[in-house]
């Protein structure tokens, strides 16, 4: 191990530390306050709670839909994430492994499609969807359809990008024998390929449904009573008269809880894709 | 990376046909159909029947960027709080990535909690990250200003009103931003060889030395991408300043994605909100293009 000067130690210690209680404080804000009786939380700021209680954690599900916001959410989040994987693993792998005319037009769309504001399209798909509504009956706003398509403007450039990162990383001679072996395109995809990049299409997805999780424009615009998400749901605990400020950090502890294990477990492979896709 | 397997002409774009269906259902057709829309006066009283609003020409652009009227003069006024926002946003996000990256480099005890601890905010869902912000920095008496009254340094602003409404906004932003180029850093860390620093040390260089010779030129690749993307996301917020403001965001804090918004929803002028939203994209193409032709430029020189 290299040595180092006596400063820097004291530098690690002391900048580590200050990002530190900058990270953690929010955390911890949020925690206490879920801990809080709703009187505690009415007056002004405490560090520590008059008693510790989970009633929050009981009575957050009855001021709000609480369990119907966590079913939409989830309904969409899964649902998008696996749309986008579906779609773009077999893309990515043709952007892979194949050179063909119009590869590189794609790769390019792709890529800058990336990049384009959320806005931009909110405004048209609404129309659109709102058309195709008048048109033929089919209804894509206030519904989970709509939602489920419309979240893959920004999960699927991403995902199509960072797999074929992915895939780059999978030495061509494993697939080049399984079709020599007689498996086909698709079979040396499913059967060599996707086995050893799993970690990558699982970070595709968490990322995907983290995105989908945490969305609030589209969410805001396209869904209503019966398909309210959590992003717009947890609003709901400001009332008039106050906000029931411990309820909203239970729900945002409880509603936080799942992305941020899945995303902790994964991270390690979400970096890999980063470097092998899109820090290239 | 090719394969030299015999395949079909038309097998890459079978696997390519549901990614193409769906990316000109998703992207293309809206954009078509926004630029489209900015064409067009689209209004209140055609939202109802869309194809039939009458053709505008440029008129809604030209509206948009009138600065001497109020439509113009507000966009205008916006998008140098988005610029300022962007800018301090990602300054922030990647300086306290790049200090935290470089000195997790060294194991030590504890390492991977701290390295976990680091990346909780980016984990979270977007809104419940800013809650908590809105949370602490509301009223006069939220737990920013009791930190700040126990501190000793006055406290009791509010800090979502007026200019103090910028501060908070950025601050935010970077809580939650920054473990991203944290997470992006320590990847571009791990993939320069130990042996140059070695090497370097041989040769009697200092951290300091080592740092400013060989980090910072060998993560120029990873801190390029980086912070275009970084920019690209802040420019485009919106759920930050959604969320923090509610409806009522104050003009400090009036970020260009909600401006446009408010402008197509709250007063149902989605020819003009299409304009703006054509006139937004059109900007990042270009900041984008100069962007990249400036730093492809400076690493050739280096």
């Amino acid at each position: 191990m290299r040595r180092e000067p006596r400063w820097l130690p004291v530098l690690r210690v002391t900048a580590l530390g200050a990002l530190g209680v900058f990270t953690v404080l929010p955390l911890y804000v949020m925690a206490i306050t879920a801990l809080k009786p709703l009187d505690d939380v009415r007056d002004g700021f405490a560090w520590w709670p008059s008693r510790l209680t989970w009633e929050a954690f009981g009575t957050m599900w009855s001021t709000v839909d609480l369990a119907e916001y966590f079913v939409n959410s989830g309904v969409v989040a899964v649902s998008s994430a696996a749309l986008s994987v579906f779609i773009a693993v077999p893309a990515a792998y043709a952007v892979s492994r194949y050179r063909f005319p119009g590869r590189d037009l794609f790769r390019a769309a792709v890529l800058s499609t990336q990049m384009l504001p959320g806005i931009l399209f909110l405004l048209p798909l609404y129309l659109i969807y709102a058309s195709i509504g008048q048109l033929t009956g089919i209804l894509l706003q206030g519904n989970q359809v709509g939602l489920i398509i419309t979240y893959l403007t920004f999960s699927l450039p991403f995902s199509i990008w960072m797999l074929v990162g992915y895939f780059d990383t999978v030495p061509a001679e494993l697939d080049e024998a399984a079709v020599i072996d007689g498996t086909g395109a698709l079979g040396a995809l499913l059967r060599v390929v996707l086995p050893a990049a799993k970690p990558g299409v699982a970070a595709v997805a968490i990322y995907a449904f983290m995105t989908a999780w945490g969305e609030t424009l589209f969410a805001s615009v396209m869904t209503n009573a019966g398909s309210r998400t959590l992003a717009v749901g947890l609003r709901e605990y400001s009332t008039e008269s106050s906000v029931y400020w411990n309820e909203v950090m239970a729900a945002s502890l409880t509603v936080s809880f799942p992305v941020v294990v899945g995303f902790l477990l994964l991270q390690r492979y979400l970096v890999r894709g980063l470097t092998a896709g899109a820090l290239r | 990376m090719t394969t030299s397997v015999p395949c079909g002409r038309s097998v890459p774009y079978l696997l390519l046909a549901p990614a193409l269906v769906f990316e000109i259902l998703v992207h293309l057709l809206p954009m078509l159909g926004g630029l489209w829309m900015s064409l067009h006066e689209l209004n209140q009283f055609f939202v109802r029947d869309w194809t039939s609003a009458p053709f505008a020409g440029l008129d809604n652009y030209r509206f948009a960027v009138d600065f001497d009227g109020a439509v113009g003069a507000e966009l205008l006024r916006s998008f140098a709080v988005t610029a300022a926002f962007s800018a301090l946003t990602v300054a922030f996000s990647f300086g306290l990535g790049l200090v935290a990256a470089t000195l997790l480099q060294r194991p030590f005890r504890g390492r991977f909690l701290v390295r976990g601890l680091f990346l909780v905010p980016y984990a979270l869902p977007v809104y419940t990250a800013v809650l908590v912000w809105k949370f602490m920095l509301d009223r006069g008496d939220g737990a920013v200003n009791s930190a700040l009254r126990g501190l000793g340094w006055g406290g009791g602003e509010f800090w979502l009103l007026g200019q103090n409404a910028f501060l908070s906004l950025v601050v935010t932003a970077v809580w939650r931003l920054w473990p991203f180029a944290f997470l992006a850093l320590m990847a571009g860390l791990q993939s320069i060889p130990a042996e140059l620093y070695d090497a370097a040390e041989v040769d009697g260089a200092g951290p300091g030395q080592r740092f400013r010779l060989i980090t910072l030129p060998m993560l120029r690749p990873v801190a390029r991408v980086l912070v275009l993307v970084l920019f690209l996301w802040t420019f485009n917020d919106f759920t930050v300043p959604y969320v923090l403001f509610d409806q009522s965001v104050p003009s400090a804090a009036n970020l260009v994605s909600v401006h446009v918004y408010q402008s197509s929803f709250l007063t149902w002028n989605f020819g003009l909100g299409a304009a703006m939203s054509t006139l937004l994209l059109l900007f990042l193409l270009v900041v984008v293009a100069l962007f990249l032709a400036l730093t492809s430029r400076s690493r050739r020189a280096a």
